[in-house]
């Protein structure tokens, strides 16, 4: 047995576990990093029914938690971690997912992150629905939740690495007394890239049982990761007794473990014809969103490669080992959570070192990849795995790698501005030494690490770039990169990413095939109905606890032949089978997308009362929505002039390239404008994207100081 | 490995095999918790349905509660098991059962108490190379 390392208790708390009824253990737990204070508090019966779990629960902890001053660096800023009434139980494929809520570095407004491992599940069973922290530590700590021993304790962590793979193999090592410790042991970590970067990400492990070693699952977007680091901490502990198959103790258990039965044989009997989801995880969308012209390349420029084949499923399917149960929580059979084994790290601190490497996903194929013109899998890896161990967000860094990459072939940047690096598309050499320099936080990469919207600014005034060019190519919104797909020439999905409250990120709503390849929302009513439902029905994953992923990457074979097959009705019936079925409260696939309505509105509301969340924070970069350049413009110009003849009555041949950019832009930017009217309208909001009274009132969430942020714009 | 053998041609249908599986593995007389079920087609041929020991339940769990032991048997380790019932779902004969009763799924060890007590003889343990379908292992 492995020496153990004596660490100094800073605080000490010691509580019974509550056990877990349909769901819930009633009470979330409390840690103030700069008084030192552990407290547990209750979660009352409205609770539970105004805000379910997970991010309901995390957004209302926050909004009571914070002023309306308060920056993402403020002590008082929180993090807030909660799976949701549904997270942990084992008979459902993805229903272990845990949900990050705090006030980000990058957008200033409240950010949501979800992630699978093993944390969340494991924090409800150690006695807990939610874990907030506050405050700001004055030296390096981690926090230990330890429920079989009934102990939670703040401890000094100054010589204990930092880097993800290193702290969470270490922590592992230290603290599990058996081989069984390891099972039901999570830890949460970010790294020294979180730390230097405004994109920092957290990293949640799960313990490989066949792998014998952890494994990390990110909570990426908007960097939580740098909250985290900026309150000096180094990782979250929990420790729970062993996981049992009614550890979630569910009202109905037989009605939860049929519906998990017949997802198990879904899944067993289409998977390989269908997304092959159980091999390849989610780089199948690679070659996929190469062929419909959604893939990003050389910063969103273009939406296919001819290269793409090269970074494709069939090379992963390769590289991941096979026949493993590569779940993110158990019983996930959907199993995408693969790994590359045995890799050894080519450059950087941990240069020689043989890992295993977590993904790459298709974001993360897409953004470090194609999106950047690196269409060579090993420096993908390279990047996958650095950016994990350095807690830097893989969507960030791709999306913000790629804007540096134009910028650099467009003058804005030399090798004088960068150190040295030449970032021109393709260069993975240069990318991968900027991702050290943001794990170091030194040269170019403490720059490119504040993320697109700052480095906008910062090239405005130190370098004299042109600020309308720079906001037309950065694909940012509220100060968020955007996540991996091409949204030109879906109006839906232009929606989809600008329309929503944290940011662009595709886990609010994937509308690009219903309305650009299908054309099923042909009106705008038809997108703005797409646009508050699909928003909403996913907001409800993250309420509970359960991932996105065997909702609709695996279907009924008959669900081509139902009414409505975008929203998988049989699908959508397991979800409401396992709710009741976990908490005994019987509800109906309308209750689904009312209990999102009431989070989705608070924060909502929440942006609005830090100073954002109008009509013109759903502002989206030109890029986004057409062909900013004349390459952009020519690459697709047979659809392009073919829309000014149909949509506009112009004649395309009369006029030059220039003009035609310029009368396309006007004509989708007043699109995008009638769009927001009548998404708007649709979830009871103002034209200014306010929340009225009234939709407050109908959703039961028009407590006093909610109503009191919006009647200040109404 | 040792495996259990059904002759459809010799089964009268008279299900005590079922009733005898589930009293001694769940002290109960109850179909539903038996390792062997007794089905009927369409067509009224009967047919069993019962685990033949090919193992591909064991790759599928995700806490290696499943194994194969010394005999060839796939068993499951009930302390390891967190009832998550993929094996239910992947198994490609449907030889994996739950009940509501228990968390842990349950399966044919090919213990023969069921050949002992078959009136008619279709029952039998065998040695085989590679297991086939539910059935006549020959």
């Amino acid at each position: 047995m492995t020496q153990k390392t004596t660490r100094r208790v800073l605080a000490e708390f010691t509580y019974t576990p509550a056990s877990v009824e349909r769901g819930y253990t009633g009470q979330t737990l409390y840690v103030n990093l700069s008084d030192n204070s552990i407290t547990a508090k209750p979660v009352s019966e409205e609770m539970k029914e105004k805000f379910t779990g997970g991010r309901g629960f995390g957004l209302w902890l926050l909004w009571q938690g914070v002023r309306d001053s308060t920056q993402w660096n403020d002590p008082e800023n929180e993090i807030v971690i909660s799976t949701g009434p549904c997270g942990g139980i084992t008979q459902y494929p993805g229903a272990g997912k845990s949900l990050v809520v705090s006030i980000s570095p990058l957008t200033n407004v409240v950010i949501d992150s979800n992630v699978g491992g093993h944390f969340g599940p494991l924090l409800k069973f150690a006695g807990w629905d939610a874990l907030e922290i506050q405050g700001k530590a004055e030296q390096e700590v981690i926090v230990v939740i330890d429920g079989p021993a009934g102990k939670i304790t703040i401890e000094e962590a100054s010589n204990v690495p930092v880097d993800t793979h290193r702290i969470g193999h270490w922590l592992i090592e230290d603290m599990a007394e058996t081989e069984e410790d390891r099972y039901y042991m999570s830890v949460v970590s970010a790294g020294s890239g979180a730390e230097h970067t405004r994109m920092g990400c957290l990293n949640f492990s799960l313990y490989d049982r066949k792998r014998k070693a952890p494994r990390f699952k990110q909570a990426g977007r908007g960097g939580i990761g740098t909250v985290f680091r900026d309150k000096h901490i180094k990782a979250l502990v929990v420790k729970s007794e062993p996981v049992r198959g009614d550890s979630n103790h569910p009202a109905d258990p037989e009605r939860v473990s049929q519906a998990g039965i017949r997802l198990h044989k879904e899944i067993h009997d289409h998977d390989d014809q269908q997304c092959k989801m159980r091999k390849t995880g989610t780089t199948y969308l690679v070659q996929i969103m190469s062929d419909y012209d959604l893939l990003p390349v050389h910063n969103f420029r273009y939406g296919s490669h001819p290269k793409a084949a090269q970074i494709a499923r069939e090379v992963w399917e390769q590289r991941f080992t096979q026949g493993l149960p590569d779940g993110c929580w158990y019983g996930c059979t959907l199993a995408c959570a693969h790994a590359v084994d045995n890799y050894t790290v080519r450059t950087g601190p941990y240069k020689g070192e043989t890992v295993i490497v977590d993904g790459p996903e298709y974001e993360t194929i897409a953004g470090v990849g194609s999106n950047c013109g690196i269409f060579d899998p090993e420096a993908i890896l390279e990047i996958n795995f650095y950016c994990d161990t350095y807690g830097i967000d893989t969507i960030s860094f791709g999306t913000g790698t790629a804007f540096i990459m134009e910028c650099y072939e467009a003058g804005i940047l030399d090798k004088e501005k960068t150190g040295g690096l030449e970032l021109t598309f393709g260069n993975a050499d240069a990318a991968i030494e900027l991702l050290h320099q943001m794990g170091r936080g030194e040269g170019f990469g403490r720059i490119a690490g504040q993320g697109i919207r700052r480095m906008k600014a910062y090239f405005v005034e130190h370098y004299g770039a042109d600020p309308d060019f720079l906001n037309d190519i950065g694909m940012e919104a509220k100060g968020l990169e955007y996540s991996e797909y091409v949204s030109k020439e879906s109006l839906a999905q232009q929606g989809g990413y600008g329309l929503t409250n944290k940011g662009p990120q595709h886990d609010e709503a994937w509308l690009i095939f219903m309305d650009q390849v299908s054309n099923l929302l042909p009106t705008f009513e038809d997108k703005a109905e797409a646009l508050h439902y699909f928003p909403m029905f996913r907001t409800w994953f993250g309420l509970c606890g359960f991932c996105k992923l065997p909702w609709n990457d695996i279907q009924p074979p008959d669900n081509d032949q139902t009414d409505e097959p975008a929203k998988i009705p049989a699908h959508v019936q397991n979800y409401v089978d396992l709710f009741s079925g976990v908490t005994g409260r019987e509800v109906t696939s309308d209750d689904l997308i009312a209990m999102s309505e009431r989070v989705y509105n608070l924060q909502r509301v929440f942006n609005i009362r830090l100073g954002h969340g109008l009509r013109d924070h759903d502002d989206i970069p030109y890029r986004s929505m057409g062909p900013v350049t004349k390459e952009e413009y020519d690459s697709r110009v047979e659809r392009y002039d073919r829309q000014l003849r149909k949509l506009m009555g112009l004649n395309p041949a009369e006029m030059t390239t220039e003009e035609k950019v310029a009368a396309l832009r006007r004509y989708r930017e007043e699109q995008y404008e009638r769009l927001k009217d009548a998404v708007y309208e649709r979830r009871g909001w103002t034209r200014n994207a306010v929340p009225k009274v009234e939709t407050l009132q109908k959703l039961g969430i028009d407590y006093p100081d909610v109503v009191a942020v919006v009647k200040k714009h109404l | 490995m040792k495996v259990l053998s059904y002759d459809p041609g010799l089964c009268v249908g008279c299900y005590v095999c079922q009733d005898v599986c589930s009293e001694t593995w769940h002290k109960v007389t109850d179909a539903e918790k038996s390792s062997i079920r007794i089905h009927q087609d369409d067509d009224g041929q009967l047919y069993a349905v019962y685990c033949v020991q090919c193992g591909e339940c064991i790759a599928v769990c995700p806490t290696e509660a499943l194994y194969r032991n010394k005999q060839g048997i796939v068993r499951i380790k009930a302390k390891l098991c967190v009832g998550c019932l993929s094996c239910v779902g992947f198994c490609p004969y449907g030889a994996m059962y739950y009940h509501r009763d228990l968390v842990e799924p349950f399966k044919c060890t090919a213990c023969g108490v069921c050949v002992k007590e078959c009136p008619a003889d279709a029952l039998a343990i065998v040695d085989v190379e590679e297991p086939r379908a539910p059935g006549l292992q020959v």
